[in-house]
């Protein structure tokens, strides 16, 4: 979506804020919020550029820093940590050469921290963008990544 | 309308579209194709089948066949064998004529006991994005009763305080007595809204209510709207759940062409329309007034409380805030009446229960049972026992928030009283089981992060007792920690719970005091050595 088009999709009401904030970070290319964003948003709702800085930073599923093509959401709550979601990780930053929270050199992965994502039944699990992967072990993590880079 | 020879039935939810259904079902339509039956066999997707780790799965009728793990080189031969010729394809090594039971039990899920079920009675049947399927199972029929029994608001209330209802959110509030309160606020403007911000580790319960049945949750709400006195209501979803966003919004579209929402709606004279609203990742908007906070769009900090929300919600509004279970159970009241629903389960905690099992047991996966199922059936009868063959060691019961209980507790019986006079919960239905294999204190670190991580940051308390907590467990991890720094987390979270805002930073006691209760010589292990 453009970005002037979900200006218009809503109501220049505040509590339309979070769903703007929403659409506006799908539809940027890599993912984020920039501060123009942020600022015209304001604009749009009446509100201060502080307050939607603040409700930005407050939820985890909106970054202002760019991210991946790929966003992974790898979940660390108990269950995923009971099933073994440390291994999992592990070997999600060596494939990926990056800790939490960075961006891969090519702009394909950013690893991110989740917690519960509410698969429980297939711990552990992580999230791509919108899309679940359950039972993971490394093996499963090796191929999952080398069909997104394939894709790519 | 067409009469079809066959239907395959694809439970679609985001377990089984990680294994693939999704894919699958494009096969199958393409090999229907190559084989001209797309008249003749009809493809639907449906709700989960309450069966998860089973990997994709596709039911057969009207022979009731079910495939499942099944594989896209599966597919050609299904169909040719089945589909073509019309017997169970035999080659596939997991297909199981019969029902449900048969279908569980082939797939090698454990003793067999058939579940009670009132919330997900409908979810595995239907095609949730299909009304008319809804319509035809009795979807709507509590609606209907309302208003051609011309119950007044106070006849639906009195139905639900007999039912005994409690909130499955966890806090397990009478749900009638909450709705007695919003009807009578002042105030001509309320609110109904639905919680479904489902963020409790190790539950998934709404999740699946909504994805299978997302018309129960509608036609609830529009009862509570019409008890209440509501004309607009909100369901607030994790933005993590999109397929339940995705099928709810298809389903508010749907019931409203059907004049189920709406105005005038079944020219009842009552008007109620819904909107969903998407979170953004937030574990605290899961408390009802941070939640109204975030629908307001606004940080989801807490409220202080009173006053409370059935009388200062929403925009200052009465507002009722329920859980999708809590109003998924609703149509069933409406329909069989407050007694019926009272007579399931003990008498304290009727009805049933929708319990998530999960961590080291044979067959993961959410079951509806009576409340006050044992936690050992529910482990062992449903659950299917500890994964291979090892011994239970714990069970972490209502997820972050919860407690962990040892061996000796495995009969208690799974409602709220009984839980509490236990020094323990039932919170959302999270029941994590652990083997003997599994560390408490490696258990205790991820909950404290977690716990760290998500304190929203608004009262010292939670914000820095949360931060303290887990420095101190993970000092204990490294054998850096003394007998008095167990004390320090005791005499901590006992202040938390004292001093906390909201039950985030008042639910770090539950955890650490019944870890350090029953598994203290874990903990006692690792401490460093008095110098």
């Amino acid at each position: 979506m453009e970005k002037t088009s979900v200006y218009q999709k809503y109501q220049p009401s505040p509590d339309n804020l979070l769903f703007i904030l929403h659409d506006l970070q799908d539809a940027n290319p890599q993912n984020y919020l920039t501060r123009e964003d942020l600022r015209e948003t304001a604009s749009y709702l009446g509100l201060a550029y502080s307050y939607v800085y603040g409700v930005a930073t407050f939820y985890t599923m909106f970054s202002l820093k760019p991210r991946g093509k790929h966003v992974i959401r790898l979940c660390q709550s108990p269950p995923c940590q009971l099933m073994g979601s440390t291994s999992v990780a592990r070997e999600l930053k060596r494939i990926l050469g990056i800790g939490f929270h960075e961006t891969s050199a090519d702009g394909l992965f950013t690893l991110e921290i989740a917690s519960c994502l509410g698969v429980c039944g297939v711990a552990p699990a992580m999230m791509i963008n919108q899309e679940v992967y359950g039972n993971l072990d490394p093996e499963r993590i090796t191929e999952i990544i080398a069909e997104k880079r394939r894709e790519a | 309308m067409s009469i079809y020879r066959n239907h395959v039935l694809i439970p679609v939810d985001q377990d089984t579209i990680q294994a693939g259904s999704l894919h699958l079902k494009k096969v199958l339509l393409r090999e229907l194709a190559r084989h001209k039956l797309e008249n003749e066999v009809k493809v639907l997707e449906t709700g989960t089948v309450g069966v998860i780790d089973r990997g994709a799965i596709f039911v057969v009728y009207p022979e009731r066949v079910y495939y499942y793990n099944l594989k896209e080189s599966d597919i050609p031969a299904l169909v040719e064998e089945h589909l073509v010729k019309g017997r169970v394809c035999k080659k596939l090594e997991h297909a199981v004529v019969d029902d449900r039971i048969a279908f569980r039990e082939k797939a090698g899920l454990g003793l067999i006991r058939e579940q009670k079920r009132i919330v997900l009675d409908k979810s595995w049947k239907l095609d949730p994005e299909n009304i008319d399927e809804v319509l035809a199972l009795g979807g709507y029929r509590a609606l209907e009763k309302v208003f051609e029994r011309k119950m007044s608001s106070q006849d639906v209330i009195a139905a639900v305080k007999e039912s005994g209802l409690r909130g499955r959110g966890g806090a397990g509030f009478p749900t009638g007595l909450k709705w007695d309160f919003t009807a009578k606020a002042e105030g001509a403007e309320k609110y109904v809204i639905c919680n479904a911000d489902e963020g409790e580790p190790g539950t998934f319960k709404d999740r699946l209510i909504l994805e299978g049945d997302p018309h129960k949750l509608i036609e609830a709400m529009t009862i509570a709207a019409y008890a209440v006195g509501a004309g607009r209501g909100y369901v607030y979803i994790r933005g993590e759940y999109q397929l339940s966003i995705d099928r709810l919004q298809n389903a508010i579209e749907q019931a409203r062409s059907y004049n189920l929402l709406g105005e005038d709606i079944l020219e009842s004279g009552f008007s109620f329309d819904l909107e969903i609203k998407k979170g953004a990742g937030a574990y605290i908007c899961g408390e009802e007034t941070s939640l109204i906070e975030s629908l307001e769009g606004k940080r989801g900090n807490p409220r202080i409380k009173p006053p409370y929300p059935v009388t200062h919600g929403l925009w200052q509004k009465p507002t009722l805030v329920n859980n999708v279970e809590t109003l998924a159970s609703i149509p069933f009241i409406i329909e069989q009446g407050g007694a019926a629903f009272a007579a399931i389960g003990p008498q304290r905690s009727p009805g049933t229960k929708v319990f998530t099992v999960l961590g080291h047991v044979e067959n993961p996966g959410l079951i509806e049972v009576e409340m006050g199922t044992s936690l050992r059936e529910i482990i062992y009868s449903y659950g299917g026992g500890i994964k291979a063959g090892k011994k239970f060691k714990a069970a972490l019961l209502g997820g972050a928030a919860g407690v962990f209980v040892p061996e000796e507790m495995l009969d208690v019986s799974m409602d709220f009283e009984s839980l509490k006079e236990k020094k323990a919960v039932l919170g959302s239905g999270a029941v994590l089981v652990m083997d003997e294999s599994a560390s408490i204190v490696e258990m205790l670190v991820s909950i404290l992060k977690f716990f760290a991580h998500e304190s929203c940051g608004q009262c010292a308390p939670c914000r820095i007792g949360t931060m303290q907590l887990l420095k101190t467990v993970l000092n204990l991890k490294q054998g850096k920690a003394s007998a008095a720094d167990l004390e320090t987390m005791a005499k901590l979270v006992s202040m938390m719970q004292a001093a906390s805002l909201c039950p985030l930073g008042q639910s770090p006691i539950m955890p650490v005091m019944s870890a350090l209760e029953h598994f203290r010589a874990e903990f006692e292990a690792l401490l460093v050595k008095s110098a």
